[in-house]
């Protein structure tokens, strides 16, 4: 079947399976390995990607929903090298560690702080607990948060 | 401490740029041209012998390029030594655990390797199973493996000073069995491997693996090749904890072998049900301890007794069940114990080596029992633990344990002084007790866990630091950062000890083809082993360019000093050029000199005596104090736990944000074995083999965590440093199980503390609230 969607503000016209997921068009397809596979039933959050302003689990979305859609994907965050604040602060406070959970928890951010750009540390945590960390404990991640929102507000 | 200009500092990791931007690329991440899928069929029951395999309808379904089945492997076996290597890469004759794999294929894409799998016809004779390590030991219990009829794979005996006498003499003793839970290190990138066996012979992968070279020497013995021939390029590892990254699992043989039938690269992603069922996970252990005390609460002697649940083959369950036993004798002074261990195989996925190794078992009931005689005693649980601390040595003297382990410094005192005047602990009485049907705790514990940690085999850990003439370096190490931060520790020191920037060191990861050889991460043992490689090859290469810049200003080498990348006269530091200038000048010299700089760990190695329980597993040893506060439902259950303070003694954090985050992350990890986590097994059947069901904690599960360092300069470590977040790991579970009787009055010595646990036993006490 035929699939048009945006990618990282890059248009794509595509012949896909019907069965194919979100995860692996943009894996398999695009080459886009940012968004990662865990556990492959929606529970990790390593495959988070924005799709209209929404996080969701690539690797339970399948291909054919993005048609028509507006897909945000880890690569195209930062603007031509320059890290998004939200990245900048993940960067600064250590709020990774093995890195593999690291593209979903910056797109669940961003979500998170587009939405709501002050939030508490129950917000926060609330707002990212789609998101598996086996490293960190959270504690750094939460802390990164907190400083991504006083960058994007400025 | 001296003032550093790199060590110390909350610099950035060195690879969080290509981790926030999505370019760290990790084993999945890789394809080849022409590359092939594989996938592993795996065995619907427990125990059973193979008495054919057809592969016929495989073969011929459009798409299929190979099937394989254990035959291939013409008997190869291995594991971690050559008395116990148990394991083929696809069972032969007999499946020892549920979905061990019998058989693989290769395809144009994973789909057709998925169905080509399910036409696999396998005829097995069903056996009976096995499933429960005391049961196993019983007379006439089905026999699992033919070389050892009694199903114990490891055992042992050892007795240091005179525990009878010790107990006869004791004012109390008491007796308790504890049991630990069955658990898995969760990591989120399941194993994954693409492999390419040339046709000229050369075999080259990329795995996730946290210790490449184990695979690399896996994968020259099983295809009978040299190791010049063998290439492990490392990706960036989606996290480690010990076990089946450090190990080699079934899919890794597999592509290999089949891109050898084919021709072609294969490449194999496990899913996480597979991780989740046939993967390494940590032994289950029941652990009968015996504990002798004297009036006034100090340790006189314990003798512990240990079945582990070592499931269908050995791996690693030697070192495990010896390093069970071994640390028994710390944090607290011990004249006298015996230890008596049996591992066992049983019809369950293998047990292997996973973070906190073998310390978590015995350290959990020996530290709760410790409390549970200080409450009979009526004896302050802090009070009791001063009493029977092991003091920091001077390092000249060192300390040494009844059964041999020595170590040059111990911070224990010191973390039980900062985690107790912490408010955490020092207010506990201030704060509310009960709130509606919630009753809140506070708990504490004290525990080790060791640093540069040995292993069987060799030990060697080297590291080069290449000078390039532009200023800046390539480090190269054998060493891998499976998370913890190892790559940044390690350019901290590279650029520390040269006096260059920290931002101008680049470090390489593993290749083998290039890289020095190096044991893998586990035991906490990289910063301290490729810590010392990398602090002595980057002298080396500072030599060579003070001789350089000697030579350029025509002054003595010693005269010159480099710092945060300037060379300048120590007498006259105005007189200085850029790191940059001065490579330039050292490389140019002549017709062109190459600046290496290479170095190697030398702490010393002492064997390890598994018969005799004797023998250092590392060079030293962390200690903590951990206090934990939570609130229990005591209607439904519930446990949410609220706060941890962590004073650890990591000996000199190198890299603060690391200690910490490994502190953090340990910890939370520690918890979730404490109340979440436990697979729920029946007849070798794991049924929460989900994300879903094996509860791992969120966000929203995370206390807020306090990390206090305790600062002790050892000498058996770079710049001081020791282990950090294995410790961490070992003292949550029985902080938080402490705070759990604090709350509710009651001991629980099962883990995980379940709800369904928690309400069965306030009911059997008479304190549910309905």
């Amino acid at each position: 079947m035929n699939l048009h969607c945006r990618v990282n503000e890059k248009e794509y016209d595509l012949e896909i399976k019907p069965h194919m997921t979100l995860l692996d068009l943009l894996r398999e397809e695009l080459g886009l390995t940012g968004a990662k596979e865990g556990c492959g039933e929606g529970e990790c959050g390593a495959c988070t990607v924005i799709m209209d302003g929404k996080a969701v689990n690539a690797c339970i979305v399948l291909a054919a929903e993005a048609e028509g859609k507006e897909i945000l994907t880890i690569e195209g965050l930062a603007r031509e090298g320059t890290l998004h604040p939200i990245q900048e602060a993940f960067v600064e406070i250590g709020g990774l560690q093995c890195g593999f959970c690291t593209p979903g928890m910056v797109l669940s951010t961003k979500v998170l702080l587009d939405d709501n750009p002050n939030p508490t540390e129950e917000e926060i945590k609330k707002g990212l607990e789609g998101n598996f960390c086996r490293c960190t404990g959270y504690t750094k991640i939460i802390e990164s948060v907190k400083v991504a929102a006083d960058k994007v507000r400025g | 401490m001296e003032e550093y200009s790199v060590i110390g500092k909350r610099v950035p990791r060195i690879d969080a740029k290509e981790k926030v931007m999505g370019e760290a690329k990790y084993a999945a991440d890789y394809s080849l041209p022409g590359m092939l899928w594989a996938k592993v069929a795996r065995s619907p029951y427990a125990h059973a012998k193979i008495l054919n395999i057809d592969t016929s309808k495989a073969e011929k379904l459009p798409g299929v390029k190979a099937v394989i089945t254990g035959k291939d492997f013409n008997g190869w076996t291995w594991g971690f030594m050559a008395t116990t290597r148990d394991e083929s890469p696809l069972a032969v004759d007999k499946v020892r655990y549920m979905y061990e794999g019998v058989a693989a294929v290769a395809a144009v894409d994973e789909e057709t390797a998925e169905e080509a799998c399910s036409l696999i016809k396998v005829d097995y004779e069903e056996l009976p199973g096995v499933f429960d390590p005391e049961e196993a030991i019983k007379e006439g219990a089905p026999v699992i493996h033919a070389y050892r009829a009694n199903n114990v794979s490891v055992e042992y005996h050892w007795d240091f000073g005179d525990v009878d006498k010790a107990f006869a003499d004791s004012y109390i003793v008491r007796e308790d069995r504890f049991e630990t839970g069955k658990v898995v290190t969760g990591f989120l990138e399941p194993p994954a491997s693409l492999a390419y066996y040339d046709p000229s012979g050369n075999i080259t992968v990329w795995a996730a693996k946290q210790s490449p070279y184990f695979h690399y020497r896996h994968l020259a013995g099983c295809f009978g090749l040299p190791l010049s021939k063998i290439r492990i390029i490392q990706p960036f590892i989606g996290g480690g904890f010990g076990g089946t990254k450090n190990d080699s699992v079934a899919g890794d043989f597999c592509v290999v072998m089949l891109s050898k039938k084919t021709g072609r690269p294969v490449k194999y992603v496990y899913t996480m049900e597979e991780v989740l069922t046939t993967c390494r996970r940590r032994h289950n252990m029941i652990i009968y301890n015996k504990m002798g005390m004297t009036k006034d609460g100090i340790l006189t002697a314990i003798e512990s007794r240990v079945i582990g649940n070592g499931g269908g083959y050995t791996a690693i369950g030697p070192l495990t069940m010896f390093l069970t036993g071994y640390a028994t004798t710390l944090p607290y002074k011990l004249p006298n114990y015996r230890y008596d261990a049996w591992r066992v195989f049983t019809n369950n996925p293998v047990s292997a080596a996973m973070r906190g190794h073998g310390f978590t078992h015995t350290r959990f009931a020996c530290d709760i029992q410790m409390h549970m005689i200080a409450e009979e005693l009526g004896i302050d649980p802090v009070e009791m633990r001063i009493r029977n601390a092991i003091d920091n040595p001077k390092p000249a003297d060192g300390y040494s344990t009844i059964n041999g382990i020595k170590f040059k410094t111990c911070g224990l005192m010191e973390t039980i002084k900062a985690a107790t005047e912490d408010p955490l602990w020092a207010d506990r009485d201030k704060m509310v007790k009960q709130e509606g049907p919630v009753s809140y705790g506070v708990g504490i514990t004290g525990t080790t866990y060791q640093g540069g940690a040995r292993q069987l085999g060799h030990q060697s850990c080297g590291a080069i630091v290449r000078i390039c003439e532009d200023g800046t370096i390539n480090l190269i190490t054998g060493a891998t950062d499976c998370g913890q931060g190892s790559d940044t520790v390690l350019a901290m020191i590279a650029a520390e000890v040269l006096g260059a920037k920290y931002e101008d060191i680049s470090f390489k990861r593993v290749d083998t083809a290039y890289t020095p050889v190096d044991p893998g991460s586990y035991g906490s043992r990289v910063t301290v082993f490729a810590g010392q490689a990398v602090e002595r090859a980057s002298r080396d290469a500072k030599r060579q360019l003070l001789e350089a810049a000697g030579k350029a200003w025509n002054v003595k080498p010693e005269e010159i000093d480099i710092r945060e990348g300037f060379a300048f006269l120590k007498d006259k530091p105005e007189k200085r050029m850029s790191f940059e200038k001065l490579a330039k000048i050292a490389s140019y010299e002549g017709a062109g000199a190459v600046i290496l700089g290479t170095g190697y760990s030398s702490y010393g190695v002492e064997e390890l005596d598994f018969s005799t329980g004797t023998g250092n597993g590392g060079t030293s040893f962390s200690f903590t104090t951990q206090t934990t506060r939570l609130g229990v439902d005591m209607e439904t259950g519930k446990i949410d736990v609220t706060d941890f303070t962590i004073a650890h003694d990591a000996g000199v954090p190198l890299h603060p944000v690391s200690v910490e985050g490994q502190n953090e992350g340990g910890a939370v990890q520690g918890l979730s074995q404490a109340i979440y986590e436990g697979f729920i097994m029946e007849n070798g059947r794991t049924h929460n083999s989900t994300f879903l069901d094996y509860k791992m904690p969120r966000s929203t599960d995370a206390p807020r965590i306090k990390v206090i360092d305790i600062i002790t300069d050892d000498p058996d470590g770079p710049f001081g440093a020791k282990e950090a977040s294995e410790g961490s790991h070992v003292s949550a579970p029985p902080s938080v199980v402490d705070a759990l009787h604090d709350a509710t009055g009651i001991w629980f010595k099962e883990l995980p503390v379940t709800p369904e646990k928690i309400v069965k036993a306030l009911k059997d006490a008479g304190k549910w609230m309905k």
